[in-house]
């Protein structure tokens, strides 16, 4: 059985990267990944606590972040097709048409 | 048969659906065993249910088939119903509808859209099927509706013409009137009585006592709504200015439709209710003058018309004149008569017009005719059949029918005698007229020198299955008055009123009285010396000295250009309500209500968000990760708020629960 905590500094590690990718890469599809690597990150925190606490609620959440991870892909994805195509471009730092 | 009432409907609807769903894809052969078996199907099965009616001997059959509304106590059924009323009309619209679909394809033979348009003849047989075996005015209501669909799709049939398209506009739009005023009828009858049923609604109807001549009381106002239905329906006045523009459409369906059936349900409605009517003397005059004004008017205007449908159109317009003169002095027997006869001889002259238009290749105007009688001889008879029995003389269908409406409007008591002798007097009036126009038209077509040229036009005699319900037509333009042939020729007995003496028992008296036998007889002399005026008058002008006719319309010009406009109807339609009409859409529903209220606001919302955003997003620094570090700070701040601060941490956690 391995504890609790390992599972939870797993999950504090993975999210780390996630913020780290999402603040410092500039491909949008990377920094998409990085929102996926966070949601499952939490997935991650959310089933230990499930397991430890003897409860099923953090597994049903688990399936609602799945089930919103999807949807958002399918949206996210979408975007990012459509800034390819406008812009030529998947750097972060050129889709700044707000400042124009 | 009679317990499957509604196969007889049905027939034409599979027939229509048929043909409209897999007919483009087929040889004509096909399409015409289709149309005219399902129509020639259902004429037969009326003819069984009709005999089974008889033999049953009961006065009204009723049937529900099935509950098509039900809402509080209010039930609108597919019901149908069959007494010797509905006999009539159930056999005039099958029989006469199933002669001029076989005319139809002769005729039509070398037309596109083939299908289609026997598609849009046979839905036009099931609505009208449904509106004169419907047993409520609410699945008349159907019908009606239906069969002004059928002829508004029938009409603009040429749809590509735009003179043809507008008419068929023309139509819909000027019945919708009349239709305002119906179901406005309907409403108010069943507000009062709680029913549309005929059977239930005429038995609560019957023991009110009449009202009093002038009181606008239920009965009247009901009477007069359904009545402003009935007058867009059988172009009356006003609003007959549809019927001959409806000339736009192929000839069968002026025959099937503004003449024979589809017109005539407005006089059918009148004659239904009548026991709404009987209640209501200021609604029964108002019908009768209308009726009366309606046959005068359109018969003057039917003197100068060159157009040979166009001359049959307002005659038509004014015949029904006569069957609604013949409903508003309580007549009905009369009307439901003349309106039989008139669907036999008025088809079969549209038919032969018909005839005569696909001899000339297409022309239709009277001027570039003549001379017709020897090249295209049977329908040069079976035309002269119909304008003898139109005119009034014995013994053809028309002088019975004519002359029975006349002696009802001399007798008539509404209103007082006076009265009754001007509606008598316009009547005969208008037979006069009527039988000049007609004989007028036989001259100019198919007699005195021949007025085209030979070289461009090969006058030829029609195909068979045009010729054939021309015949059969004609034989019945000349025997179906004998059905009403007063007593006092022989072998005569008003059997036709006797026959509709059940239905139209309680309001009128079948038959002529014996003292009245000799008025009867000295009507009819007048109204034959009449009928050979007009037709002498005509010959002397068109035949005799064609010299003299251009010189009458000379001096007396004034009139006879009022005539040829029309006296200017549409003109002053269109001054009155269509333009202001148009002009109101245009200017302050479109440009003002659409463009700059309802857009402006639309638009407005729209501008002012992106007016907002302009201004907005100059706060924003527009680098899109460096929002990404200010969401990772943002949670980061909260977090730490709620580890180290835990008092004011409460209220974001009472949040997030």
């Amino acid at each position: 059985m391995v504890p609790t905590n390992y599972y939870v500094i797993l999950s504090a590690i993975l999210f780390g990267l996630g913020v780290f990718a999402f603040i410092f890469k500039r491909n949008i599809i990377t920094i998409f990944m990085s929102i996926e690597l966070m949601l499952n990150a939490v997935n991650l925190a959310f089933v230990a606590f499930s397991q430890a606490l003897g409860k099923l609620d953090g597994q049903v959440f688990v399936l609602f972040v799945i089930v919103v991870a999807a949807a958002e892909a399918a949206v996210g994805l979408g975007i990012i097709i459509l800034i390819a195509r406008n812009r030529q471009t998947l750097n972060v730092e050129r889709v700044n048409l707000l400042k124009l | 048969m009679l317990e499957y009432l509604w196969i007889v409907p049905l027939l034409p609807l599979l027939g229509s659906a048929v043909n409209g769903l897999f007919g483009a894809k087929w040889p004509n052969k096909f399409v015409n065993g289709v149309a005219i078996g399902s129509t020639g199907l259902s004429f037969l099965c009326a003819l069984e249910a009709v005999r089974e009616f008889f033999e049953s001997g009961q006065t009204l059959f009723h049937k529900e088939f099935f509950t098509w509304i039900a809402a509080g106590n209010f039930r609108a059924g597919f019901d149908l119903q069959m007494d010797q009323l509905t006999v009539v009309m159930v056999l005039v619209v099958t029989g006469v509808g199933w002669l001029i679909h076989i005319y139809a394809t002769g005729y039509m033979a070398h037309e596109g859209g083939y299908y289609r348009f026997f598609s849009y003849l046979n839905l036009f047989m099931f609505f009208m099927l449904v509106l004169v075996l419907a047993a409520n005015y609410v699945l008349l209501f159907v019908g009606w509706e239906g069969v002004g669909l059928s002829s508004y799709l029938l009409i603009g049939f040429y749809f590509l013409k735009k003179s043809a398209a507008d008419a068929g506009k023309k139509a819909f739009i000027v019945n919708r009137i009349g239709d305002f005023g119906f179901m406005l009828g309907m409403f108010l009858l069943f507000k009062t009585f709680g029913t549309l049923d005929f059977v239930q609604l005429f038995a609560k109807a019957d023991p009110w006592p009449a009202e009093a001549m002038g009181h606008l009381g239920t009965f009247t106002i009901a009477c007069l709504l359904l009545f402003m239905g009935a007058c867009g329906k059988s172009a009356q006045l006003p609003l007959y200015v549809w019927l001959p523009d409806a000339m736009e459409g192929p000839t069968p369906v002026s025959a099937l439709i503004h003449a024979a059936t589809m017109v005539t349900a407005g006089v059918y409605v009148v004659a239904r209710s009548h026991i709404l009517f009987a209640h209501a003397p200021t609604a029964m005059l108002a019908v009768a003058i209308v009726g009366c004004a309606t046959a005068f008017f359109a018969a003057t205007i039917g003197l100068v018309q060159t157009d040979i449908k166009k001359v049959l159109a307002y005659s038509t317009v004014s015949q029904l004149g006569y069957m609604f003169l013949a409903c508003g002095v309580g007549a009905f027997s009369a009307g439901i008569f003349h309106l039989m006869t008139h669907a036999f001889f008025k088809a079969l002259l549209f038919l032969a017009a018909g005839s005569v238009i696909h001899a000339m290749g297409g022309e239709q105007d009277m001027n570039g005719m003549g001379g017709l009688s020897k090249k295209i001889r049977w329908t040069y008879v079976t035309m002269l059949t119909a304008t003898l029995a139109i005119a009034g003389f014995p013994p053809f269908a028309g002088f019975f029918s004519k002359d029975s409406i006349l002696l009802s409007a001399f007798e008539s008591e509404y209103g007082g005698r006076n009265v009754g002798y001007t509606l008598y007097a316009f009547g005969l009036a208008t037979a006069l007229l009527t039988a000049f126009y007609m004989f007028r038209l036989i001259f100019l077509t198919f007699h005195g020198k021949q007025r085209y040229d030979e070289h461009n036009v090969h006058v030829h005699e029609s195909p068979k299955s045009m010729l054939a319900p021309l015949m059969i037509l004609a034989v019945l333009s000349i025997v179906g008055g004998w059905l009403a042939a007063p007593a006092f020729l022989p072998g005569g007995a008003d059997y036709f009123a006797k026959f509709l003496q059940p239905v139209f028992g309680g309001v009128e008296v079948a038959g002529v009285e014996a003292e009245a036998r000799s008025l009867e007889i000295t009507l009819a002399i007048v109204a034959v010396i009449t009928a050979l005026i007009g037709a002498a008058v005509a010959y002397w002008l068109y035949l005799k000295r064609p010299e003299k006719a251009d010189g009458l319309a000379k001096s007396l010009k004034p009139a006879y250009t009022t005539l040829l406009n029309k006296y200017y109807v549409d003109e002053l339609y269109a001054a009155a309500v269509v333009r202001p009409l148009l002009w109101i859409s245009t200017v302050v529903l479109w440009k003002a209500a659409d463009v700059a209220g309802i857009d402006g606001a639309v638009n407005g919302i729209a501008d002012g968000a992106r007016a907002i955003g302009d201004g907005v997003r100059h706060t924003q620094s527009g680098n899109t990760r460096s929002y990404a570090v200010w969401v990772v700070v943002g949670a980061i701040v909260i977090i730490a708020v709620i580890f180290f601060w835990p008092s004011a941490g409460k209220p974001i956690l009472g949040l997030v629960r």
